[in-house]
Parts: C-alpha cells; structure tokens; sequence
C-alpha cells in the first residue's frame, strides 16, 4: 500500500510533460513568452543544482578513494586475478570425506541458533511491551530505558558480541548463543513493539468492559492480537540467526565457524570449499523452512 | 482481521470438545491452539526434549566462566570511562578506512547493482539477460559478507580494499534484486506511452521507468549504505581492514577502556547513519 504512493506523484508529473514531447516543437512557445525550442524536463536552475550535487557527489568518493587506498600496495592487486586463479585450483575438488566430521559442529551451530533465539524471545517480550506506547507502564521513564535497549542491542553485530563474550566467558556454545540472544533482542524487539502499537483498541476496551484486570487484559486481548506476528517475527529471527550462527565460529563462540577458521588458518581450501557448500546447504534449507512457516502463520 | 478472531474463539470444534467431556464445564475455556490432544501433547514433548538435548550440548567451563566473571565486570567498568585517547590514532584510522570503505562500496555498489537489477526485470531484459542477472543476485544474496571478506583478504591481501570489493559485491545482491523487482512492478502504462512516441529503448527507459523507479532507488541506497557502515565494522575481523580490526586488537590486548570507546563510536555513527537515511528517505517520499 505504502509502495503506490511514491509512484503516484510521477504519473501526474509526466503525463503533461508527454504532451509537449508529442507536439512540434515551436508549440510549446504560445504558452510562454520565452520559451526555449526544445522542451526540457527541468528549469535551468534545478539543472544547474543537479549537476553541481554530482560534481560533489563525485569529489567525494575521489577523496574517500584517495584516503582509503593510502597504503594499499598495488602489487598485490595487480597480482589479483593470478591470486584468484590459484586459489580456485586449490579449492576446487571439495575434500568430501571432511564431511563426516562436520555434523557435530553443524548440530552446534542450530542449537546456538534455536536456544539464542527462544534467550531472545523470553527477554524481547516484556521489553517490547514496556517500549510499545499504548502498554508501557510509564512513558516518561521505562519507555525510553527500553527503546536504548532495543537501540543498543541493534546496532551492534553479532559477531561483535561474539568477540567480546569469547574475551569474558571463553571459546565455547554458551558465547555464542548469548551474542545471537543478545543482538536479536533488538530485532524481535522493535518488530514487537511495532506491531503492538498497531493492535485494534476496541477489543481491548471490550475486555476492559467485563472488568477484567490489567493482566487479564494482556492476556486475553493484546496478546492474541499479537501472537500471530510475534511468531512470524521468531522464526525469521530464527532464519537470520542460522545464517550469522554459521560464521560465529570465527572468533571462538563455537559452531561450524570454527571449522571454518581452522582450515582458512591452515591454508586447507578444499575443506574450506566444502564447508562453504554445507553453510550454503544450511542456509537454504533454513530459509525456505521459514518463509513455509511465515505463509501458513499470517 | 478481527471478525476473523472473534468467530473463532467460541468455534464449534471448541463447543464439541467440551460436549464430550460428561461434566458439562460451567467455566470458558479458551480454544487450544492445536485441536487435536494427542497431537499438542506430543509436540510439547518433542520441543522440551529437544530444548533438553540443546541445552545439554552447550557444556560450559564454569572455571573459565568464573575467571571470566571480573573481566566483564571491567568491560562494564570501561563503558563509564571510555578511554578514546590512549589508542586515539588507531580508532582514527579504523574510523577513517571504515567510514571511506562504506562511501565508495556503497557508490560502485549502486553503479554495478543499476545495469544488474534493469536486468534482472523481466519487463525489460529478454530471458537469457534475466536468467544471468538473477544468478548474480542469488550468488551474492547466499554468501554472506564474512565469508566474501575472506576470500577476498586471500586474493588483494589485508586492508580496506578487500573490505571495498566486499561491501561493493554485497550491495550488488540487495539494490539489484530490489530494483529489478520494483522495475517490473512500474505502471506499464507510462512506459507504453512514451514507447508510442517513438522513442528507443534506452528513452522509454529514461522517461518511462526512471521517473518512477528513482524516488525508492535513492531510499534504498541510503539503507543500503546504512548497512554497509554496520558490517564494515565487521568484516575487519577477518583483516578486510576498518573499525573491526581496530576492535578486535583491543580487546585481544585485554583493553576494555579502548573497546568501549569503539563500540560507543560504532553505535553513535549507526545511529546517526541510521536516523539521517530515515530522514531524507521521509522528505523523498
């Protein structure tokens, strides 16, 4: 509904602009005094603006270029394509029989996935209906103490998390279902609370009427209205949260990244090529577990 | 939506399971989810035993949890007093490459991902354009930026080059897929008008489609490079320089007061990246 809108506006704009196009040229001069003989799409001025946010745009990027290949050395890229070509040959016959030890660190990577999740959504919950303006206890004070959460939660990485909590609790699972936990918190958060402000107030109301309680009411009219979206908002979290499980790995917080990162470490390609077709396996198999999921939920 | 739930609360299935039961309930009940009870109790079982299973293979060192105990603390410590001096000209240097990284990935992004997403709409492209397009967008969108990042790393060497080559090939998968779709969602009358004029095919393109393409075009680009500030503080983590790397020596030198200070100065710059595309995105549309 909301992707009709900005198309709208062009249509009006274009259809007169069509009209003159058509016409001879000198047509057009009847309705302006000093009109030019070719029809144009913009004032001078507004061409003159345009070509100058260009010029600017282009001055930019030369310098952010210049800036970011300072101590580039340019060998190696020249060097590149016989880089590329070299290690193609080295991947390419995937090491098959390398498959049999990735199961267990395959199994890892769905449970940090699936136990980060289901972290997330136990926490998600009570902060989404604290951020959500038509539930939250106080908007003065609780109101924005859970918006940062959400905000700090989503603007950083998972990996990010991952290398912090493998420096605090060690290489291992647990680091890496806290740091899916925590980034995902963000996300299932703002989805939430989203969707909670957009809840049908007259059910509320109607249940407010048989006098029930400020829980009553969350559980027998909010909730319902939410539930729906509150599972399809977990199992795409779900979907995304096996696809940054896979490369978690490669700071220390378990999963089929440390595989990964051992065999990059040692120069293994072929185990690398196999284990990049088993991430892609994975990958797919989650998404289109999900997007099943998401059609039969809404 | 909501005739929809109100007729099914009290559903007949619900009533006939009641019936069934001899002493007639006087209490409502709410509906379970799942009708049949065989089925609901074994699907609980299922998903606490798997929980169990889960659980159990998480097997954590609580002697290396517990010594790990008082350096979180000290990280907390270091987030009320950041330390933005000592390492001052690193994180300059981190910020700089993954500030420029971002700019000219997110520019020959946009320039790469317009040709590929004209192709990738079937309104426009014939099939064997179509097909080549898609698969380019389906590569890109499968790998993620991690993975890319190191497999570049090992062809141009470490620093923001490799970071560049990422970013630029990830946006290539999101713009040009949303752009090819979006392409072939236009208002095909507008294109047959300006296509009844006479005109070519690349001026039904400039006067038929980019009018109507380009407001969300500009938006999405502005997402997009949004997301890439985010994951280039990221990919350094694999040596495709930026902040990430900066992050990551830090807290392998066990410098909480510096890693505080990047990642406040990662969230202030996502948050400010964030807020000013949402804003122009609001006054293009």
């Amino acid at each position: 509904m909301n992707r009709d809108e900005p198309r709208a506006a062009p249509r009006q704009a274009v259809s007169p602009a069509q009209q003159p196009a058509n016409q001879p040229a000198n047509q057009p001069a009847n309705q302006q005094p000093q009109a030019r003989a070719r029809w144009r799409r913009h004032t001078p001025r507004r061409e003159l603006i345009g070509w100058l946010a260009w010029l600017l745009l282009v001055l930019l990027f030369v310098v952010c270029w210049e800036l970011m290949t300072r101590d580039q050395i340019w060998a190696f890229v020249w060097d590149a394509p016989r880089q590329a070509g070299d290690l193609f040959s080295r991947m390419v016959p995937p090491r098959w029989s390398y498959l049999d030890q990735l199961w267990r660190p395959l199994w890892d990577t769905l449970n940090i996935a699936t136990l980060g999740t289901l972290t997330a959504l136990v926490i998600a919950l009570p902060v989404a209906f604290l951020a959500a303006r038509n539930t939250t206890p106080s908007v003065a004070f609780l109101r924005p103490l859970a918006l940062v959460v959400i905000v700090a939660s989503r603007s950083v990485n998972a990996l990010i998390w991952a290398l912090l909590l493998v420096t605090i609790l060690g290489p291992g699972l647990l680091a890496g279902v806290i740091a899916i936990a925590l980034r995902s918190i963000g996300f299932i958060g703002k989805l939430l609370y989203e969707a909670i402000e957009e809840i049908d107030p007259q059910q509320v109301e109607a249940v407010r009427a048989t006098g029930a309680g400020p829980v009553q009411v969350l559980d027998y009219a909010i909730m319902p209205q939410v539930l729906p979206a509150f599972a399809g908002i977990a199992v795409f979290r779900w979907d995304i949260n096996i696809r940054e499980a896979t490369v978690l790995g490669l700071v220390g917080a378990g999963g089929i990244g440390l595989q990964l990162k051992a065999s990059v470490d040692t120069l293994a390609w072929p185990q690398v090529t196999l284990i990049f077709i088993v991430i892609l396996a994975t990958v797919l198999v989650s998404e289109w577990i999900s997007a099943e999921a998401r059609k039969r939920l809404i | 939506m909501k005739t929809e739930r109100s007729s099914d609360a009290p559903s007949p299935a619900s009533r006939a399971a009641m019936d069934a039961s001899a002493d007639w309930p006087t209490r409502w009940r709410r509906p379970p989810l799942i009708t049949d009870r065989w089925l609901r109790w074994l699907l609980i079982l299922a998903a606490l035993s798997y929980g169990l299973v889960a659980a159990a293979s998480i097997d954590v060192n609580w002697a290396r949890a517990a010594d790990g105990w008082e350096r979180g603390l000290r990280f907390i410590g270091g987030f009320a007093s950041p330390d933005f001096s000592s390492r001052w000209r690193d994180i300059s240097t981190g910020l700089v490459e993954s500030l420029t990284m971002t700019f000219t990935a997110t520019v020959a992004g946009i320039l790469l991902s317009v040709p590929i997403g004209i192709g990738a709409a079937r309104n426009l492209a014939p099939l064997p354009i179509y097909l080549g397009c898609r698969a380019i967008i389906a590569i890109s969108r499968s790998l993620q930026e991690i993975i890319v990042a190191i497999l570049f790393v090992a062809m141009v060497g470490f620093g923001p080059l490799a970071g560049f080559l990422t970013l630029a090939f990830a946006t290539i998968g999101f713009l040009a897929k949303l752009l090819g779709e979006d392409i072939e969602a236009i208002d095909k009358a507008q294109a047959d008008a300006v296509r009844a004029t006479g005109a070519s095919w690349w001026q039904v393109l400039d006067y038929g489609v980019k009018p109507q393409v380009m407001p969300r075009l500009i938006g999405l680009s502005l997402y997009r490079l949004d997301i890439n500030f985010r994951e280039s503080s990221v990919i350094g983590i694999v040596g495709a320089g930026g902040i990430g790397a900066t992050l990551n020596t830090a807290l392998d030198r066990y410098e909480y007061d510096s890693a505080a200070a990047i990642l406040l100065l990662i969230i202030l710059i996502v948050l400010a990246t964030e807020y000013s595309s949402s804003w122009i995105r609001r006054r293009l549309q």
